[in-house]
């Protein structure tokens, strides 16, 4: 965090606005400084740290079930997700056995919340588009699905449903019905989203060809998740190492290649229906067993380091334990998917109109507590 | 390639280089001096080809400071892990690897302001999150007497 | 037909046979502008509820439902607190054009509803150029709005400032273009002859193609020019903030705002109007009773329903298109809007020259 730029021009006579930490199209509190000639966008610095809360370090004195209500705090819109990648990470370590209905049930809960990120994605890029209509039909279905959460877990956004060794509580009764529900309606739903926006020629024209992120680059930065995967980018954790239930679902991995704003739309519209594909083959099947197993009161690590990767909606979340053999991690790392995507906004938004600069900052589809933690 | 082969091929490339094949991945301990061209390596080999530095951290041993990166193939899909550790600890300085893989650029510039390690030839090294002012707080003798709170 | 040119006549006697001509005629301007004032005021205020209304139900909302009945005095608790609010002064802005801003767009847009008929024999001036007035008055809107973005000092605000005078001043000629179309069909600028030229049929379905092709481009193009969505890019919420106004608020934003909406309305009424008959009822050719039950209807409702049709239409875009790139609202302008106006008067004129059309 850094003292805020305060020329007018710069020294190659383009002109520096600050645009954020409070801007309605950062998503949160990003600061990007940006160059321009005239409505061009010359340099791109994005600025971080604004909700830095030093996660990693608090990690370090506190137990590992604390420091899973502590990742709901990263990435906010997949935080089911988060939770899922410490609570493996711990299972791997300890070498506990876990039952099916353990991981059905987290698979079938990770691809809601993927769902619900992803409207929420479709709801704000229409939003950062001037599609203002947008944004209430999103939220609308997004509502849906946090009540199936909030029936289950209690918690709507941030649900905690994860404890190392399964889960808090068994599913709510009526789970199976509601999920099933949903998915028929979101079926029903999901063209709508197209006719509104997708298929919008104001819409194409604003996204195709803007802000094209070659393979090299995808893989060079680290980009991941459906950013990734529309530059060609095959990085889905979920197919090439497969956790949780992901190895007895058949479900295709979204690839584009062309890499354009419009593509990362794209994949995140395909990645839905993957999601719901996934979702419909799990809610019939989900075993009968225990929602938990036991494990220690006080869980220790055996000494060792320990990497798991998960796929949130934004990419892949990696977790590396380094354990002393105490009840705190010796030192924990959040390998965050937003930190490593932020960084192509410069190389891919240069050359290109302030309003692409949004439309292309709104397609990466940041979360910024994800970039800072 | 399975781990056994992979940590064969890795023993050929750099002859100061520990590989071990640790529960998940194989692992190469590299001293400073070697880091740069045997991260260069790893990513230029026709047979290894790590292309996607999917982590980067770094890490206070206690004694030493370290950085731990964690490499994937996107052709063979086979991960490494690459640690380096300097004793220095009030000027450590380690090579960087942004040229190798951007993303690390990125991934370097949190790791000194969270650790204080300086990586030479780094293009843009300044402190993230943290104003100049502040100390390391990733250090383990890192003290603050009011954000944090130890149990006696 | 109700003419409402018998009733200001017998004012004028009364006021002439009650004082001096000069006096007469400054109590005829205060009348006129009062009531000029009221309705504008009324109509803002009812426009800003309807706006709140239609997007409302495009999002699946009910928009204000709480204060009066439907929430109809919703508007008028804003306004209220509008004019209660404090006026946030700001620094290092140039005061004096910064406080001038607001009141030359609201200005532009309170002359132009002068020369706009709103029945037969009501209009508070029939200048045998209406047309030409009030696209003249309308245009200068924008010096209020390049004022505003340059006083405001901020940088999105001049942002804002400079894409607007470049929206502007390019749409201006769509809109000045197809409005000479009709210029062309109708044979008078004057806004009540346009209106009476209208008894046989609107001018949309007596021009053939060209009228209804310059009824399109005259749509686009004054959306463009009231600077709505979407072609709202000197306020592009999502990348300006606010654009030209970021700065402003109390009653100084109040007048942007304001002025938002009732340039929407006097492009409605223009495009009523010249269009769709103004206050003229529907009449088809040569069947007498139908049109007679139709003059039943009073003109002035005729003109508010056809304006607020071309309203509704402009706030049905302004609700489901995504914003334009400053880039491509200038293609739009230059390479498809103008060209096609071009070639749509010239095929206008010779429809109106060899006597084709109806």
């Amino acid at each position: 965090m850094e003292e805020p730029v305060k020329v007018a021009v710069d020294e190659n006579q383009e002109y520096v606005i600050n645009m954020g930490p409070q801007h309605p199209s950062t998503h949160g509190v990003l600061r990007l400084v940006l160059a321009l000639k005239g409505e061009i966008v010359k340099n791109v610095e994005p600025h971080i740290g604004y909700v830095h809360r030093g996660m990693e370090k608090m990690c370090e004195s506190i137990t590992y079930p604390q420091i899973i209500h502590l990742t709901d705090r990263m990435d906010y819109l997949s935080a089911h997700i988060n939770n899922e990648a410490v609570c493996l990470a711990v299972e791997k370590a300890l070498e506990a056995e876990i039952p099916d209905r353990i991981k059905v049930i987290r698979t079938i809960m990770s691809e809601l919340t993927r769902i619900q990120s992803h409207q929420l994605f479709w709801a704000t890029f229409g939003m950062d588009l001037g599609g203002l209509t947008c944004f209430f039909y999103g939220l609308r279905d997004r509502e849906k699905i946090l009540d199936i959460f909030e029936e289950t877990c209690g918690g709507r956004m941030i649900v905690s449903y994860n404890c190392p060794g399964g889960l808090m509580y068994d599913i709510h009764p009526n789970f199976q019905k509601r999920v099933k529900e949903f998915i028929k309606y979101f079926r029903k739903i999901l063209p709508e989203y197209d006719q509104l926006l997708t298929g919008n020629i104001i819409f194409q024209e604003r996204t195709r060809g803007i802000g094209r992120l070659s393979l090299e680059d995808a893989i060079s930065y680290g980009v991941t998740g459906p950013t990734g995967r529309a530059s060609g980018f095959s990085c889905d954790v979920r197919k090439h190492e497969p956790y949780s239930a992901y190895d007895r679902v058949k479900f295709n991995e979204v690839l584009f290649s062309e890499g354009d704003t419009f593509h990362r739309y794209l994949a995140r519209m395909e990645e839905m229906r993957v999601s719901m594909d996934i979702v419909e083959q799990l809610i019939d099947n989900i075993p009968e067993g225990p929602f938990a197993v036991k494990l220690k009161p006080v869980i220790r690590l055996p000494e060792g380091e320990y990497y798991q990767r998960v796929e949130t909606a934004r990419g892949e979340l990696g977790v590396f334990i380094i354990s002393d053999g105490n009840k705190n991690p010796y030192r924990i790392k959040f390998r965050s998917p937003c930190f490593s995507n932020l960084w192509v906004l410069n190389l891919i938004s240069r050359d290109f109109k302030i309003a692409d600069l949004v439309a292309i900052g709104g397609s990466l589809d940041l979360v910024i507590p994800d970039i800072d933690r | 390639m399975d781990s056994v082969q992979l940590a064969e091929k890795l023993r050929s490339l750099n002859a100061e280089a520990v590989v071990t094949e640790g529960k998940q991945f194989v692992e190469i301990q590299i001293p400073p001096s070697g880091l740069y061209s045997l991260a260069r390596q790893l990513k230029e080999n026709e047979d290894t080809g790590f292309d996607f530095l999917f982590c980067l951290s770094g890490v206070d041993y206690g004694h030493d400071l370290g950085v731990v990166y964690h490499l994937r193939s996107t052709k063979y899909g086979h991960s490494v892990v690459l640690k380096s550790r300097t004793s220095d600890r009030v000027d450590p300085q380690l090579d960087s690897v942004a040229d190798i893989w951007r993303t690390a650029e990125f991934h370097e510039r949190e790791v000194f302001d969270l650790l204080g390690i300086k990586f030479t030839n780094h293009p843009d090294l300044r402190r993230f999150f943290l104003p100049s002012s502040a100390g390391f707080p990733l250090r383990k003798d890192f003290v603050d007497d009011i954000n944090i709170v130890t149990k006696k | 037909m109700f003419d409402f040119a018998p009733l200001t006549k017998w004012i004028d006697t009364v006021l002439h046979n009650a004082m001096s001509p000069f006096w007469a005629v400054v109590v005829e301007m205060l009348i006129v502008g009062v009531l000029i004032l009221l309705f504008y005021a009324l109509i803002g205020l009812f426009l800003v509820y309807a706006e709140r209304k239609v997007c409302a139900f495009m999002q699946n909302r009910l928009g204000p439902n709480r204060v009066g009945p439907f929430g109809l005095f919703q508007t008028i608790a804003d306004l209220v607190k509008l004019l209660l609010v404090e006026l946030v002064p700001i620094r290092n802005a140039d005061k004096f054009l910064f406080n001038l801003a607001p009141f030359i767009v609201i200005t532009a847009s309170f002359m132009a509803i002068a020369a706009i008929p709103f029945a037969k024999g009501l209009h508070a001036i029939d200048l045998n150029i209406g047309i030409f007035y009030v696209i003249a008055v309308s245009a200068m809107g924008v010096i209020g709005i390049l004022l505003a973005g340059w006083a405001s000092n901020n940088k999105y605000s001049l942002i804002g400032a400079m894409r607007s005078g470049a929206q502007i001043v390019s749409y201006e000629l769509s809109v000045g273009l197809s409005l000479i179309t009709m210029v062309i069909l109708a044979g008078s600028m004057q806004l009540s002859v346009i209106v009476e030229g209208q008894a046989t049929g609107w001018f949309i379905f007596k021009g053939h193609i060209p009228a209804f092709i310059a009824f399109i481009v005259f749509l686009v193009a004054s959306t463009a020019e009231t600077n709505r969505g979407p072609f709202d890019l000197a306020e592009a919420e999502s990348e300006l903030t606010a654009g030209y106004h970021t700065e402003y608020s109390g009653i100084k934003f109040a007048f942007f705002f304001l002025a938002e909406y009732m340039n929407m309305f006097i492009v409605a009424s223009i495009a009523a109007t010249v269009f769709l008959g103004g206050w003229m009822p529907f009449h088809v050719g040569n069947w007498d009773g139908f049109n007679a039950v139709m003059d039943f209807i009073p003109p002035f409702v005729w003109y508010i329903v056809k304006t607020f049709f071309v309203v509704f239409l402009m706030m049905w875009f302004k609700w489901t298109f995504p914003r334009l790139r400053i880039d491509q609202l200038l293609t739009l302008e230059w390479k498809y809007l103008l060209p096609i106006n071009l070639v749509n008067v010239l095929i206008m004129a010779f429809i109106v020259l060899m006597g084709w059309h109806f």
